[in-house]
């Protein structure tokens, strides 16, 4: 990050949750020099200290997504580093983890250079870079993580494209043991799901779809663990979306096996009904599913089974999403609204306390993934948002920090407000 | 009766039963229209309507054509090879350009599910479905219900199973929607490689063994089995399909009563159907081409605002 990073902040007065430390009670917090250096009541300001009134407001660690795609190099038009790092801080998140698909693929060191340093250069959330498991996302031999790692690189993720090698998944997940870094992996199995363009089921039936079923991701994710189990290497499942994956993970964790799981805000607020009238805003991969399935995963996020929230975060131009259902492309953007949806959906039914919320989009991707952030004791880094989970707001697209505007939410009053991001200890995001 | 349409026709599942049976009440006159020595009545005279057709048709399209000629509409057919589409246009910027030359109606034939709402969300002009992807064929569905009702006299209470690919089938879903909004019983029958899933929560009765479709339904809509269907893995071979699955006379014969047949076109003999059942005393596959023609005309009359009882009253344009 930047070596300026300016004037010490104190926040007072704050609601400070900090999952991290089984912290939440109204206190101050201070940062300096890219860091937290204070936590306690009435701490008093620093020379040329900013002072923040929090009275009311909820002060956590920066919101942490791992599942973003930031389209560039490649798709520019659609999003940069630089957009996708601004929406990032307007929606609450300090770090952002960015996909390999994009084009060409981030699957060398250099490339992944490329996206750190354009992440850094924008200066806004920490963006890091997320390498390809096998050479040009082709699914045949493994990418170079020993030096992508040396590049910056957080993990590995063929994403957009399932592994559907075994045998690659398996070398995959051995040799990234050296690394420490875990194999973020896109269930589905290929031929199952091929053509398919929305959940199968009763839905898709009506509207003349072609389904992708629930199977298509239990099998792959079935096969995941048992790899885990035989190499005790990392997998993390990315967008968990069926009950039936739900229950396939529980049953991983109760073995010990290294196993981490996402949802996304999608999964856990929608159903397959929202394509009636072939809405393509609703069309996603993993699609939407039904109300068990997303009812399976609000559950798994409270019980622990699915470890924390990633947007997913996708980028597409109107035009092509201006189409047949069919032809339109996958995916929504995220970042903007995940804060919202997680107090809607998740937060105000009780599903999850404010806290676990903090712990599920903050202080658990964090420890997994071995990031910065998600926690506020002193000495961590300065990575803190400061949010209204009460004051309301109205879904705009046009407003949205991204450069697409491909939500599902559009027009919709939401809960949650940000009011103050801070990354390495500079403020980078007011509302 | 004031029973309206609304501005488009994309399915019948958005239908309700009064607006089913206006469109049926309504084509009745319009059958008498074509066995006229003039086949022409001036209902839609000074209209414009572009039919649309982005995928292959012989029977839909030219139905469609008499249909608008013979209430005296001016007609433009556009086809997706050699027009602008070909070139890489998008459905939307094709559907604003015809719409920028001020027409008033355009039939669309596609093959995306949902092509047909998606164009009659974004244009003024009054759309028809005229079949898109698997989603609905609203006009096979009306056509195929007028013939069921000339010679059932009724709808309500009838058994109608629907044979074959109904995974892939428009027909069959139109006429799902609208046999059950009439209040007729509907089965369907074909291997689980072709049936849809959850179509039991459609309101049908699934079927496993054509035997018993046969034994438990007044009349068959047996649906054209698309060869691409076998290669495409669905099922082993033709042969095995018409063993297991066809539609056979010595099948009918051993049920306990006459079945009426249907077939929406064009008939694979030999495969779904055999001969003598698809030429038999029956069959109503060729009422139901003549028919497609009135309810055609039923149906462009109705979206252009004329009204269901012009034809009960006798009315001024005949």
């Amino acid at each position: 990050m930047t070596t300026n990073r300016g004037a010490p902040i104190l926040i007072r007065g704050g609601r400070v949750i900090d999952p991290s430390q089984g912290l939440d009670e109204v206190t101050d917090l201070l940062l300096d020099g890219g860091r937290i250096v204070g936590l306690g009541r009435n701490l008093g300001a620093p020379d040329g200290c900013r002072v923040v009134t929090a009275t009311g407001l909820v002060v956590a660690p920066g919101l942490i997504d791992v599942h973003v795609h930031l389209r560039e190099p490649g798709q520019e038009d659609r999003e940069t580093i630089a957009s996708g790092a601004a929406s990032a801080v307007a929606g609450g998140f300090t770090a952002i983890c960015a996909m390999p698909n994009t084009d060409p693929v981030i699957d060398n060191q250099s490339a992944v250079g490329f996206v750190k340093s354009r992440g850094e250069a924008a200066g806004l959330a920490r963006v890091f870079p997320i390498g390809c498991i096998s050479v040009g996302q082709r699914g045949e031999r493994l990418a170079e993580f020993g030096e992508m790692v040396a590049a910056g690189a957080v993990a590995v993720s063929d994403d957009g494209n399932p592994v559907m090698s075994s045998h690659l998944m398996r070398t995959a997940l051995e040799y990234a043991r050296t690394f420490g870094i875990p194999v973020a992996d896109h269930c589905e199995d290929t031929p199952l799901a091929q053509g398919g363009a929305m959940h199968e089921g009763i839905v898709a039936t009506r509207m003349g779809l072609k389904g992708i079923p629930a199977a298509a991701e239990e099998i792959h994710v079935a096969r995941d663990c048992i790899l885990a189990e035989l190499t005790g290497g990392h997998v993390h499942l990315c967008h968990m979306s069926t009950r039936g994956s739900v229950a396939l993970i529980r049953r991983a964790k109760e073995m010990g096996l290294a196993v981490t799981a996402e949802a996304a805000p999608h999964h856990f607020s929608l159903t397959h009904e929202r394509c009636e009238g072939y809405d393509t805003n609703a069309k996603m991969n993993p699609p939407l599913r039904e109300a068990e399935d997303r009812d399976a995963i609000r559950h798994a996020l409270a019980d622990g089974t699915i470890d924390c929230i990633a947007t997913d975060h996708a980028p597409h131009h109107y035009d092509a999403k201006e189409r047949e259902f069919d032809d339109a492309p996958n995916g929504i953007v995220g970042l903007e609204t995940a804060l919202s949806l997680a107090l809607r959906e998740l937060v105000r039914p009780g599903v999850l306390t404010l806290a676990l919320m903090i712990e599920r989009m903050s202080c658990a991707p964090a420890r997994l993934w071995h990031l910065p952030g998600g926690s506020l004791r002193p000495g961590a880094a300065g990575d803190v948002v400061v949010f209204d989970p009460e004051a309301e707001w109205t879904v705009e697209p046009s407003r949205f920090r991204s450069k697409s505007r491909n939500t599902p939410w559009a027009g919709e009053v939401m809960p949650g407000r940000i009011r103050l991001t801070v990354v390495d200890g500079r403020v980078v995001y007011e509302g | 009766m004031s029973v309206t349409l609304g501005k488009d026709l994309v399915g019948l599942e958005s239908l309700t039963r009064e607006q089913i049976t206006a469109i049926l009440d309504t084509a009745e006159p319009f059958k008498e229209v074509s066995e006229r020595p003039i086949k022409k009545v001036p209902a839609l005279r000074g209209k414009t309507i572009v039919n649309l057709f982005f995928e292959a048709s012989t029977r839909t399209r030219i139905s469609f054509e008499f249909a608008e000629k013979r209430l005296s509409a001016d007609t433009v057919n556009v086809a997706a090879a050699g027009s602008s589409v070909s070139k890489g246009e998008t459905l939307v910027d094709t559907a604003r350009n015809l719409e920028a030359m001020r027409i008033d109606m355009v039939v669309i034939r596609h093959g995306a599910s949902g092509a047909a709402s998606f164009l009659g969300d974004r244009i003024r002009s009054n759309v028809i479905n005229a079949g898109d992807g698997t989603h609905e064929h609203p006009t096979q569905g009306l056509l195929d219900l007028l013939t069921l009702r000339d010679r059932f006299g009724r709808i309500e209470g009838l058994k109608v199973c629907i044979v074959g690919d109904v995974l892939h089938s428009r027909v069959a879903r139109s006429n799902i929607w609208g046999l059950r909004h009439l209040g007729a019983e509907v089965g369907v029958c074909g291997p689980a490689t072709l049936l849809p899933r959850d179509v039991e929560r459609m309101g049908v009765t699934v079927f496993r063994r054509v035997e018993e479709a046969i034994e438990w339904a007044d009349a068959l809509n047996v649906l054209r089995l698309q060869l691409e269907r076998m290669s495409a893995g669905f099922i082993p071979s033709l042969r095995e399909y018409n063993r297991v699955f066809g539609v056979t006379s010595e099948r009918l014969a051993r049920a306990s009563r006459d079945v009426v047949i249907l077939h929406p076109g064009p008939m694979n003999r030999g495969v779904e159907i055999d001969s003598d059942v698809a030429d038999g005393p029956h069959s109503v596959i060729l009422p139901q081409v003549t028919n497609g023609v009135a309810v055609r005309m039923a149906v462009l009359y109705l979206l252009a605002g004329g009204a269901p009882d012009w034809a009960s009253a006798g009315g001024e344009d005949k």
